[in-house]
């Protein structure tokens, strides 16, 4: 009987078919997602309204991913949530079976597979390499040492035009108290290689566009990590009469979306020289101030979008003397909520209500400029609403952009490529050799050490 | 290809209050596959990557060929770690699924074509070198993951616990054949794992590692033959060895109502120590007559085939003796096993007897004992 390891059960998965290798559920239970490439089988569930994403794995990586997912999750990085481990699993001949990692599918996540598509624009690219390196910071900070750094472990969110990278697959991943620098550039090495050979793979599939390069991509992600991961730690060092310069790097930390939350400033003995190092910093400035007045819980670039929103409601509603968080109340139910309300419901799952929100500001910024007025917010709204955001896919469960990625072979399994029919086999030697050695260890009991086997090989030696 | 050299080579984890790898001195032979082996936390793997620079080191240093590398960036070393974590891309040609890391490092492609095509050859995927993955079994998707290591020709190939993402059946099959590839390379591996059987059976020689200490490195057959102390004693060999202790007498160190032979020069090594530890391999037991031989309540029996493994403890203890005393674990002959419940006797051959200090836990018996 299998066993579920979970700290917040959904008790509707103990019904899925455990008892059937995952590559043979029967297709009724499961959805056609796009996503990266996997070593293991990998398939989506739908069970009830939620879809869980569930990974075939021995028992050993399944434990150490669900424990540091939710290591993770505990420490605010963006990650794909840990749901539960099934252990003991056996098929109807007794015959066990690999445990099973539960992780829940992310909202309006969308893969790489679905977005670095034919015709995608440089600066969409641009924002993906982006927040694929924001992430590798942030984890790199927390003293997270990924392991696999790859497009495949990785889902994107749009945020206010940009994107936001999560991670999904953290089964290499090892949590220490610091990284060295070796550990850094260990990680960056496995993420230039994995990513170099995934655009090539999107390259042959015919799936990159043609003006985007593998290899100046990956030199981007590289030089871009470089420059983000300085300005986070380096050392800077000034001039006792430069005292500005404290401020400016702190705002240049909260402009990229970090909080300073200790800054380690020295000065040598006559004060002439003053030496200033971030120590601790935390990813989600915005984000934070966000939640603190309003509750909303959203992306860093949205958060950001929706705070200067809130400054232009204060000034506009002549408020820069009263309290930010009555204002911000005020904001919330006047503007937010009213726009965000205003959302058919048949279309609700095309956008995340926060992202609604920054695209009708967009649509009202250009729509204000083609008028030459200031055209009010209820109007942008409805406008958005009815020329916009109906015509847009369905992203809160992205089953629509599958169809750019061609015909494949299993539409549960990207990692098995396209459906084109090939000949037999040829000849493996090396097989013929593999049986004859399972047959060897099966007359062997496990972790038997055969000295007399080793003596007669030391011998011929 | 190159040595490797650990000198001195040690790692403190900040706020340890000892160090994870303490003064490490190894020296790895140009194309030796040398495996550390060790219980978890041993340091073996803070070994492996403080050679691969993921780790500083803090004092010592650690040369490949003659360069000292010890502050050297992972990229700069000419090393491979063997990365099982692969992932193969669909729309790609095994042979570009092997090579295309030599391309994002600027190798021409003739030069490219004629390393995959000498990888494939090696590993017996010629033919599939212009076919997709899709169809390759779970060994075939190993053998293009090592094929990307290779292709590399790097100085030293770095493999920690390779096998340990793979189920049972492919573990056995991918330990032959990653020996076997070894061999022909000819590179410079160091492989970490924590099974000793993994280790006895592959490695050239193996370092065994405890608390960040090394404590023997040897080739497999001296690690059995020749323990250097009781932790390798033990550690090594499935069965394990069987370590019991007993008291010291003029021509021998008694076992319960037997007094094992033991060479007086031997004894005459222990110190003035009263007790000595005995180690006896399961294999070199047989059933003696009478009163010839170490006294066994047998509690199990087990028949495999042409042996058989006999589980007991030492007999004429007393109730209370009994719980805490070690068992004993002897194979033997399968035509006549004994029965449960019976009193054996177990015959030793001198020779195979090692003799360890209670004190230090170090080897007393001499090395030509085995």
């Amino acid at each position: 009987m299998p066993r579920f390891l979970s700290v917040k059960p959904d008790t509707r998965l103990i019904t899925l078919p455990w008892s059937t290798p995952l590559a043979e559920w029967p297709t009724d239970t499961l959805v056609a997602l796009p996503r990266g490439i996997s070593r293991h089988v990998v398939r989506f569930v739908r069970v009830g309204r939620e879809v869980y994403a569930v990974k075939e794995v021995i028992e050993h990586l399944a434990r150490h991913e669900f424990s540091l997912l939710r290591d993770l999750e505990r420490l605010d990085t963006p990650s794909v949530e840990a749901v539960g481990v099934v252990v003991g699993r056996v098929d109807p001949h007794g015959e066990p079976l690999d445990p099973v990692l539960v992780t829940r599918h992310l909202q309006f996540s969308l893969p790489y597979r679905s977005l670095f598509t034919r015709g995608v624009r440089q600066d969409t690219v641009n924002r993906l390499v982006d927040a694929m390196v924001v992430l590798i910071a942030r984890l790199h900070l927390i003293g997270f040492l990924w392991g696999d750094v790859s497009l495949s472990n990785t889902l994107f969110r749009r945020d206010a035009g940009s994107f936001a990278a999560y991670l999904v697959d953290a089964e290499t991943g090892e949590l220490h108290d610091k990284l060295t620098h070796g550990q850094r550039e260990h990680d960056l090495q496995i993420a230039r290689t994995n990513l170099f050979g995934e655009f090539c793979d999107l390259e042959a599939g015919g799936l990159l566009d043609e003006a985007l390069d593998p290899q100046v991509l990956v030199e981007t992600i590289e030089s871009r990590y470089r420059e983000l991961w300085n300005e986070l730690t380096e050392v800077e060092e000034f001039s006792g009469t430069e005292m500005h310069r404290i401020d400016s790097r702190v705002r240049r930390l909260n402009a990229l979306g970090f909080d300073v939350a200790e800054l380690d400033i020295t000065t040598d003995f006559a004060g002439s020289t003053i030496r200033i190092q971030p120590k601790v910093v935390d990813a989600g400035h915005h984000q934070r101030r966000l939640l603190r007045l309003t509750g909303l819980d959203t992306e860093e670039n949205q958060a950001r979008r929706l705070l200067n929103d809130l400054d232009y409601f204060r000034a506009l509603t002549d408020q820069q003397g009263a309290d930010e968080s009555i204002v911000a109340h005020q904001w919330l139910t006047d503007r937010f909520e009213s726009v965000v309300n205003s959302v058919p419901s048949d279309l609700r799952g095309k956008l995340e209500p926060a992202e609604v929100f920054h695209e009708v500001l967009e649509h009202r910024w250009f729509a204000s400029e083609r008028a030459g007025r200031e055209v009010p917010l209820e109007d942008a709204t409805q406008s958005y609403m009815r020329t916009v955001l109906g015509s847009l896919p369905d992203e809160k469960i992205a089953l629509s952009s599958m169809a750019s990625m061609g015909p494949l072979a299993n539409p549960y399994d990207p990692s098995q490529g396209y459906d084109d029919d090939e000949e037999t086999a040829p000849y493996d030697p090396w097989e013929d050799d593999e049986a004859a050695a399972e047959d060897d260890a099966a007359a062997v009991p496990a972790g038997f050490l055969d000295i007399a086997a080793l003596r007669a090989r030391a011998g011929q030696g | 290809m190159a040595t490797v050299n650990f000198r001195d080579a040690t790692r403190v984890y900040p706020g340890a209050d000892h160090p994870s790898v303490d003064k490490l001195n190894l020296e790895i032979g140009d194309g030796e596959f040398m495996v550390l082996v060790g219980p978890s936390g041993c340091g073996k793997s803070t070994s492996l990557r403080m050679l691969a620079g993921l780790e500083e080191i803090n004092q010592g240093s650690i040369y490949i060929g003659d360069r000292d590398v010890t502050d050297l960036p992972p990229k700069d070393r000419d090393i491979a770690m063997v990365f099982q974590n692969y992932a193969l891309y669909p729309h790609m040609t095994v042979g570009d699924n092997m090579g295309f890391a030599l391309k994002m490092a600027g190798v021409s492609k003739t030069e490219r074509q004629t390393r995959v095509a000498e990888a494939a050859k090696l590993l017996g995927l010629e033919d599939f070198l212009n076919r997709k993955p899709k169809a390759l079994s779970g060994g075939q998707r190993q053998r293009v993951a090592m094929g990307r290591a290779i292709v590399r020709s790097p100085q030293v190939f770095l493999m920690d616990e390779p096998l340990s993402n793979l189920d049972a059946k492919l573990r056995v099959s991918t330990r032959t054949q990653i020996a076997a590839l070894q061999t022909r390379l000819g590179v410079t591996t160091v492989y970490v794992t924590h099974d000793q059987v993994e280790a006895m059976t592959m490695g050239d020689r193996v370092a065994v590692l405890k608390d960040g200490l090394l404590q023997q490195c040897d080739t497999p057959l001296n690690l059995y033959d020749k323990p250097r102390n009781l932790f390798v004693a033990g550690f090594i060999g499935s069965p394990a060895m069987n370590l019991i202790e007993g008291k010291v007498s003029a021509d021998g160190i008694h076992i319960g109502d037997y007094v094992v032979p033991v060479p007086r020069e031997t004894l005459a090594r222990a110190s003035n120590e009263q007790n000595l530890m005995l180690g006896i391999r399961p294999e070199n037991f047989t059933l003696g007559e009478a009163n010839d031989g170490i006294g066994i309540d047998v509690a199990v029996v087990e028949e495999l085939g042409a042996d058989a493994f006999l589980y007991g403890t030492v007999a004429g203890l007393h109730e209370d003796e009994r719980l805490t005393a070690n068992q004993i674990t002897a194979r033997i002959s399968g035509r006549t096993p004994p029965q449960r419940g019976t009193t054996v006797r177990l015959r030793i051959d001198p020779e195979h007897v090692h003799v360890f200090s209670k004190a230090s836990g170090d080897r007393i018996s001499p090395d030509n004992a085995r």
